[in-house]
């Protein structure tokens, strides 16, 4: 069954499960993660979007060290850390031997026990970029989901592969001579989908339907599924707290953050802004983008600006291309 | 019923494990260690074994798949030899700090650079004191015979260590010998049923593993190293205890170390894996000529059984211990600076002097042996006026 059939059902978000079910929750209170942070929101509406037991590999970054702190745990469902860049080959271990105990007769074959990899952008993009691809390739039914705060917020707040153009880190500042990162961001998904897995989808937790959506179709899958999230990183995008939500939402109105999925070679945009907003609306109320917004970096914004329309047209083309532009 | 097979060491291991049928193998090819997964790939191709078999992207993810489905619950096991082993060694240390029964037949090889796919320790060396326990083979049957207990040893519950089988890269691993292939269930039998631990397959009883003990003031990082020094008291025991019963079992009997005509001699060479057997054969040529010379080979590194080797060792007059790793900047070698160690403090301490041979496979001959075991009577005579640590067949 394709993956679109599954998730075509009318699902909503358990809203009641996330406002009153607090002590059944995955992720119990009490947590170390910042105020705003974009990470609780995203595995908060992940957890309320499916119901299966659910084993968690979690590479090492700001989830991780801000949940399980020996001997403290904020998980209720089995976790396990190993290190920063093998969240994918610790979670192929697992689906391994869940095939094995299955095969064997040591657990019941029908139990439906899903696997979920977690990494931030370093842990995905980066170092742990040769374990996901590994991993995808083999065809282990697992869910890779990458929360992207587009950068190294857990050390501090470097640069990443997935930091924009533009954009100040701590090891790209902003100085007399270089204006912040001098190079593009790159596009995770679209490697993924090179994979030919059956699933890829980007999403942001403020579109929460169109994220429990995609989330419902990757863990029904049959296979490896990627789901990239944008996650507001208040510290290092220096960002108020109470408004992420609505600074990701800007990234989705600008079309600098699309939400689309790649559903068995399909590319479908699920969000088409009725008007897409200039990316100032989007660099704007950043302190991270600041100094863009200064006359003699005008040519920055234009950039930005120009790459973000080509990348887009090129995923329309795509959708077009793959016949995607349908009802899904 | 048992039947002798003429096999390699690396089939020897592909052997037990085809016989242990583990849950999980994840590994990546490297000579010398190769062999070693695909002689268990067409076992598992064979339908021979029901293990699930990941044909990883690199070592490293496959020893993180092999911490990933041993907490999960099960039996796993990888092999690899030198870089590879390198590549694995951020996570080695989380194996054994999560204590993780995962088993690994290291195939020794030397370390880059230069490249060299032949025979040395230095991986072995390499990954001393990443918290596994490491048992050293002779030659092809001890490989087999160690695998086997390794599976006792790892998962015992006062131990719960990831047990490492070194057996010599090239020697070893690729050289024909005859090996006993005991019945399928009388080593089904010895080794037993796989009892998990905290699954993380258990979702009705979530655990967490892997969680991080940063918090000034209540951290638990020291503790926990320290109950992994305990469970390093307790292998001690244990690696006896499943040799003996081993031993009792299927007749080839071991214990921490093995001795050779050392009883009464006043001089041994210390040694481990596939050159102990060259040594013996030199020993016998020794005795022969009316020199007391004997062999203690060395077959369990971690822990390292010191008081043991100690009170093995006190009463002899020199001793040439040899090693198959580079000193680097250090007093001799490893094995050689253990030994030293082990024999602080006795009275009338023997001399003790560190040979370095085989690296990159080096050969060493009957002739090397019988130079080092000179160069240490001449020693005890005159005193150690020189250096300590000698180099045998090299060109200088």
């Amino acid at each position: 069954m394709a993956v679109a059939e599954v998730a075509t059902k009318k699902q909503e978000l358990n809203l009641r499960k996330i406002a009153y079910e607090q002590d059944k929750e995955a992720i119990a209170p009490g947590h170390k993660l910042c105020p705003g942070c974009g990470i609780t929101v995203i595995m908060r509406q992940l957890f309320a979007a499916v119901d299966y037991p659910i084993i968690v590999a979690n590479a090492t970054g700001c989830l991780e060290v801000c949940s399980g702190n020996l001997p403290y745990t904020s998980w209720r469902v089995p976790w396990i850390h190993n290190a920063f860049e093998n969240a994918a080959a610790t979670a192929s271990g697992i689906e391994a031997m869940i095939k094995a105990l299955k095969r064997k007769g040591k657990l019941p074959a029908d139990k439906p026990i899903k696997v979920l990899a977690i990494g931030g952008d370093g842990g995905t993009y980066d170092i742990g970029f040769q374990a996901l691809s590994g991993a995808m390739e083999r065809g282990h039914e697992m869910v890779y989901l990458c929360f992207d705060n587009q950068g190294y917020m857990n050390t501090g707040g470097q640069r990443s592969s997935s930091t924009p153009f533009g954009a100040s880190t701590h090891t790209t500042p902003v100085g007399s001579v270089i204006p912040g990162k001098m190079q593009e961001r790159k596009d995770i998904c679209f490697i993924l989908a090179a994979h030919h897995i059956p699933y890829v989808a980007q999403c942001s937790p403020s579109r929460w339907p169109d994220f429990a959506r995609k989330i419902r179709k990757a863990f029904e899958a049959n296979g490896p599924a990627f789901v990239n999230c944008l996650s507001v990183c208040p510290t290092d995008w220096g960002t108020e707290p109470q408004k992420g939500l609505v600074i990701t939402q800007m990234a989705v109105e600008t079309c600098y953050w699309p939400l689309y999925e790649v559903d068995r070679g399909v590319w479908r945009i699920t969000y088409k802004p009725k008007q897409k907003l200039p990316v100032t609306e989007w660099l704007a109320n950043q302190k991270r983008f600041r100094h863009l917004l200064r006359p003699e970096n005008k040519w920055m914004v234009e950039r930005i600006q120009a790459e973000l329309d080509r990348r887009w047209e090129q995923l329309l083309a795509l959708e077009r291309a793959t016949g995607g532009t349908g009802e899904a | 019923m048992s039947v002798v097979a003429f096999k390699t060491g690396n089939e020897a291991i592909a052997e037990a494990w085809r016989q242990i049928n583990p849950d999980v193998v994840a590994a990546y090819p490297i000579t010398p260690s190769t062999t070693i997964m695909q002689a268990f790939t067409e076992m598992v191709a064979n339908g021979e074994v029901d293990t699930e078999m990941i044909c990883v992207e690199s070592e490293h993810s496959a020893m993180s798949a092999c911490v990933g489905a041993a907490a999960t619950g099960g039996r796993v096991m990888t092999a690899t030899s030198a870089q590879g082993l390198a590549l694995m060694v951020e996570i080695l240390y989380i194996a054994s700090g999560m204590r993780l029964p995962i088993l690994l037949a290291l195939a020794t090889r030397a370390l880059s650079a230069p490249l060299n796919i032949h025979g040395d320790h230095s991986d072995a060396m390499l990954m001393r004191d990443s918290g596994w326990v490491e048992i050293f083979s002779e030659n092809v049957q001890e490989a087999y015979d160690n695998m086997l207990q390794a599976v006792r040893i790892a998962e015992h519950p006062n131990v719960r260590l990831p047990v490492c089988v070194c057996l010599d890269g090239m020697q070893t691993s690729h050289q024909l010998e005859n090996l006993v292939v005991e019945d399928d269930a009388a080593v089904k039998e010895f080794i037993g049923e796989f009892t998990p631990y905290h699954p993380l397959v258990d979702t009705d009883h979530p655990v967490t593993y892997g969680a991080c003990s940063v918090s000034f003031g209540e951290d638990f990082y020291f503790e926990a190293k320290r109950q992994q020094i305990e469970a390093f008291d307790h292998a001690l025991r244990v690696v006896q205890e499943i040799g003996k019963e081993f031993g009792e079992r299927f007749g080839r009997h071991y214990g921490l170390f093995e001795e050779y005509r050392l009883e009464d001699a006043e001089y041994a060479i210390v040694m481990a894996g596939a050159n102990s057997g060259t040594a013996k054969d030199v020993i016998d040529e020794l005795r022969d000529e009316g020199k007391k010379v004997g062999l203690l080979k060395i077959r369990l590194f971690r822990p390292w059984p010191w008081q043991q080797l100690r009170d093995a060792l006190k009463g002899l007059k020199g001793i040439a211990v040899f090693d198959r790793s580079s000193p680097a900047g250090s007093i001799g070698a490893p094995f050689f600076n253990e030994i030293r160690s082990a024999l602080y403090g006795v009275e009338n301490p023997p001399v003790v002097l560190n040979f370095i041979y085989g690296l990159g496979g080096r050969q060493l001959m009957p002739e090397h042996i019988r130079h080092a075991v000179e160069q240490t009577q001449l020693a005890t005579l005159t005193g150690v006026n020189g250096e300590l640590v000698g180099y045998l067949n090299i060109r200088e």
